[in-house]
């Protein structure tokens, strides 16, 4: 898994490339908290339409960034879900309280 | 009487068996066995949903193992099996059985049910993940072996030609 950071205005995008799992969820969570609760950003979007699969330890670390970006009042949005990705935010019944949007112009221009 | 491995499991083909891996618990050879599964179960004749519920249970029932069986070493020893079964009834369809062995302390099965999910929290998302993926989903302890055992049967029409 890779993930690189884009920064614009009030805004840092994450892209993430690979499968989110045990393995590399820290790395993601890391990167998340630090931009969240550190530099205070008020808009943090997750790139995710190069992410084929995310299993459970991925989901807690998007809904810790969820509930640090609640703590701060900034804003945390997905975009580029793939089916395996979407599936489990439905499994675990998450999907509704993340800000979700098919493509980074739609989540951008939210 | 068929091949039986060390753990008394049949490696008989007309027992069922298609597969066996063995791995270290290391978090990074995950992807590993999920590209495995994903070949299997395609193979077997899922759907592509059940394919990905399939791979995700196995993927999240070893990662439990690393996790909470092993307490996070990564040299500790996990062998996965995966047979055919035969279907539940007359009118229905194969499945596939997946066995998890660790060596790790025994599981409490208190601990196997899972949390509500009418919290917003991190955490205690994998079994409920592997509870919604699968037919079947059963633990128990064999000797020093934790052995969990995972089975999806596939849909009646859907069932593969080469079985």
């Amino acid at each position: 898994m890779q993930i690189s950071a884009r920064h614009s205005d009030n805004t840092t995008i994450f892209d993430v490339t690979g499968d989110i799992d045990l393995a590399n969820s820290p790395e993601v969570r890391k990167a998340l908290l630090r931009e969240v609760r550190e530099k205070r950003t008020p808009r943090v979007v997750m790139n995710l339409s190069k992410v084929r699969y995310i299993d459970s330890s991925g989901v807690a670390s998007l809904v810790e960034g969820l509930k640090a970006s609640r703590d701060v009042n900034s804003r945390f949005i997905l975009f580029g879900l793939s089916a395996s990705a979407r599936e489990v935010l439905q499994l675990s019944r998450l999907l509704k309280i993340f800000e979700v949007y098919d493509d980074e112009v739609q989540a951008l221009s939210s | 009487m068929g091949q039986r491995d060390t753990k008394g499991v049949s490696l008989a083909l007309d027992d069922g068996f298609l597969l066996k891996l063995e791995l270290f618990s290391d978090p990074k050879l995950l992807t590993v066995v999920r590209g495995a599964l994903e070949r299997l179960t395609e193979v077997f004749g899922f759907s592509p949903p059940d394919r990905r519920s399939v791979t995700r249970a196995v993927d999240e029932a070893l990662t439990n193992i690393m996790r909470h069986c092993y307490n996070g070493r990564t040299d500790q020893p996990i062998e996965v099996y995966c047979k055919r079964v035969r279907p539940r009834t007359s009118q229905g369809a194969d499945g596939l059985e997946i066995l998890l062995c660790d060596q790790g302390p025994a599981v409490d099965p208190s601990k196997l049910r899972g949390r509500r999910l009418d919290e917003i929290k991190p955490g205690g998302l994998g079994l409920h993940f592997i509870r919604q993926s699968m037919d079947t989903v059963e633990y128990q302890r064999v000797g020093s072996t934790n052995q969990f055992r995972l089975v999806k049967y596939l849909q009646p029409s859907k069932q593969s030609c080469s079985s």
